[in-house]
């Protein structure tokens, strides 16, 4: 169905190695709002129980991208395909995503998963049952009763997380999950998100850290102002950039040069 | 000055020994407005969230008139209420003036509108905070609208005793609709006016102090239920 080929130097199809047909793909995906253009020409291939992590500095535009993938913005140029169809309410369901700040409901952390459950369409037999899978697997079983608005940053993450899982997607947008938290609460979900790829789960995360991106990713996307500049393994591309940005990145002088390059400008 | 202390202490009086009278309109005067704030969160609660969480076209203007509705003139409803009761009116024959169902009918026009207007605003915040969760969970209509009831429980129950703190301390409305009719309309707002005018302070002293009893009952339990729920971290 896509013969994208032409589109291959922005690295889409380094991505995807394999032959299946990709879970969720994007082509020339751009989000322009008010004339200002976040994101554009954005193609990348997600396949199933694949982990892609998406890279880049302070407003690259790396939230919305995730946003425009499982349909919450509305992008304004370029397709989303969900196993090479366009995204609908369906496809939605065999996605979940976990927000950069957790959304907590205003009830006991049982009832937040039941909740989610429900919403998933799972019978109301089976819920329970579902819940304290899920309970068990982020280690909050003694926390079941606890108002979940209560639970520390680490705590509803990891619920969040094990809310988004109970759903059994197929893939999971995950935006920074362990920004703000400390080495053993990032361990406890590097190690639920590994779990779920294990379990066959396509991942598809957000995150600030090289070091996080080489443990979790197979593959990675880097963002600049909106753009894929680079996107390939993610062994590869961490310790061989081709792109200037990323080695900018990767050394920390990306910011630096940022600054200097709009004060040149001005 | 003496007189005062005299009518003070014969009011007191008339509360402790409960007078059958005094105990008549209260009853049914919680009665009434029981039943009214009852049927009106039945009502405004749902609608006030579906404005609230719903994008429809003239959302807009139905916000707006929920808010001027909130605002409405007691006697206003109470005239129309009675023109819609009166023989002449098109409930008529159904021959509801000058009954208790009457006030309650009375009364749940008057804080109908309050309850949805209050309702549409914390449900309202309440779905801004949970639109993207809910979106990508795939929640459907009628599970958002009773989420949001659901999660804004406290500050909606809050949203209910303060209608009943309205409704329960309103004379024009029911006046017009009950007409005061003895051991038959009579509740409290309408027999402080009728006693004080006929100079029965004694009784008319008693109802208000009851009243004041239960406007300031209803708010203990207003704030209560807030502390408690700030506890849960669910307000
Ligand atoms: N609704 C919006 N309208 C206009 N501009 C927006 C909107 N949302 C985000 N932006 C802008 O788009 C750019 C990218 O935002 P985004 O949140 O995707 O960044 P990010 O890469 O996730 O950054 P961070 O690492 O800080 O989370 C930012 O400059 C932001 O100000
Ligand atoms: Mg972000």
């Amino acid at each position: 169905m896509f013969s994208g080929s032409a589109r291959s130097k922005t690295g889409a199809f380094a991505v995807s190695q394999s032959l299946d047909p990709p879970l969720l793909a994007a082509r020339d995906l751009a989000l322009t709002v008010r004339g200002e253009p976040l994101l554009r020409n954005v193609d990348l291939d997600i396949h199933a129980a694949r982990r892609l992590m998406i890279l880049g500095a302070n407003g690259a535009g790396k939230s919305l991208l995730l946003r425009c993938l499982h349909g919450l913005t509305r992008r304004t140029g370029g397709g989303v395909y969900w196993r090479g169809r366009p995204m609908d309410r369906a496809a939605r369901r065999a996605q979940a995503m976990v927000f950069q700040r957790p959304v907590m409901l205003r009830r006991s952390v049982l009832s937040n998963l039941l909740f989610a459950l429900g919403a998933a369409g799972v019978r109301k037999s089976e819920r329970r049952a579902r819940a304290q899978e899920a309970l068990e697997q982020a280690r909050l079983e003694h926390l079941a009763r606890r108002p979940a608005r209560l639970l520390s940053g680490g705590e509803q993450q990891r619920l969040a997380l094990a809310r988004a899982l109970a759903c059994r997607p197929e893939i999971l947008f995950l935006d920074e999950p362990t920004a703000s938290l400390d080495p053993a609460a990032t361990l406890a979900v590097e190690q639920l998100i590994s779990a779920a790829h294990s379990d066959g789960v396509a991942i598809v995360m957000v995150t600030h850290e090289a070091g996080q991106a080489r443990r979790l990713g197979d593959d990675i996307v880097f963002l600049h102002r909106g753009a894929v500049a680079e996107a390939g393994r993610a062994a590869h591309c961490l310790s061989a950039p081709s792109s200037a940005p990323l080695q900018a990145w990767l050394e920390g002088r990306l910011y630096l040069e940022e600054t200097r390059l709009s004060a040149e400008k001005r | 000055m003496s007189e005062i202390g005299a009518i003070f202490r014969a009011a007191f009086e008339l509360i402790l020994r409960w007078d059958s009278n005094l105990g008549e309109i209260v009853t049914l005067s919680l009665y009434v407005t029981f039943f009214a704030v009852a049927l009106a969160c039945c009502i405004g609660l749902p609608l006030g969230a579906a404005v609230g969480v719903f994008r429809f076209p003239g959302r807009t203007a139905a916000t707006v008139l929920l808010n001027t509705l909130m605002g409405l003139p007691p006697v206003v409803v109470g005239l129309g209420v009675y023109l819609m009761l009166s023989a002449s009116g098109p409930l008529g024959p159904l021959r509801l003036l000058y009954t208790p169902t009457a006030m309650i009918i009375a009364q749940l026009v008057l804080v109908t509108p309050i309850i949805a207007a209050l309702a549409r605003q914390i449900t309202e915040d309440l779905n801004r905070e949970y639109a993207d969760q809910f979106t990508s969970l795939g929640v459907g209509p009628f599970r958002k609208l009773w989420a949001v009831l659901w999660d804004g429980r406290y500050s909606l129950l809050t949203v209910a005793l303060a209608g009943f703190g309205r409704a329960v301390a309103e004379v024009g409305a029911v006046m017009i609709v009950g007409g005061n009719i003895n051991h038959v309309t009579r509740v409290m707002t309408t027999s402080i006016a009728l006693e004080t005018s006929k100079g029965n302070l004694n009784l008319a002293l008693a109802l208000g102090v009851v009243l004041l009893a239960i406007a300031m009952a209803v708010n203990a339990v207003a704030m209560a239920v807030r502390a408690s729920a700030m506890r849960a971290a669910y307000v």
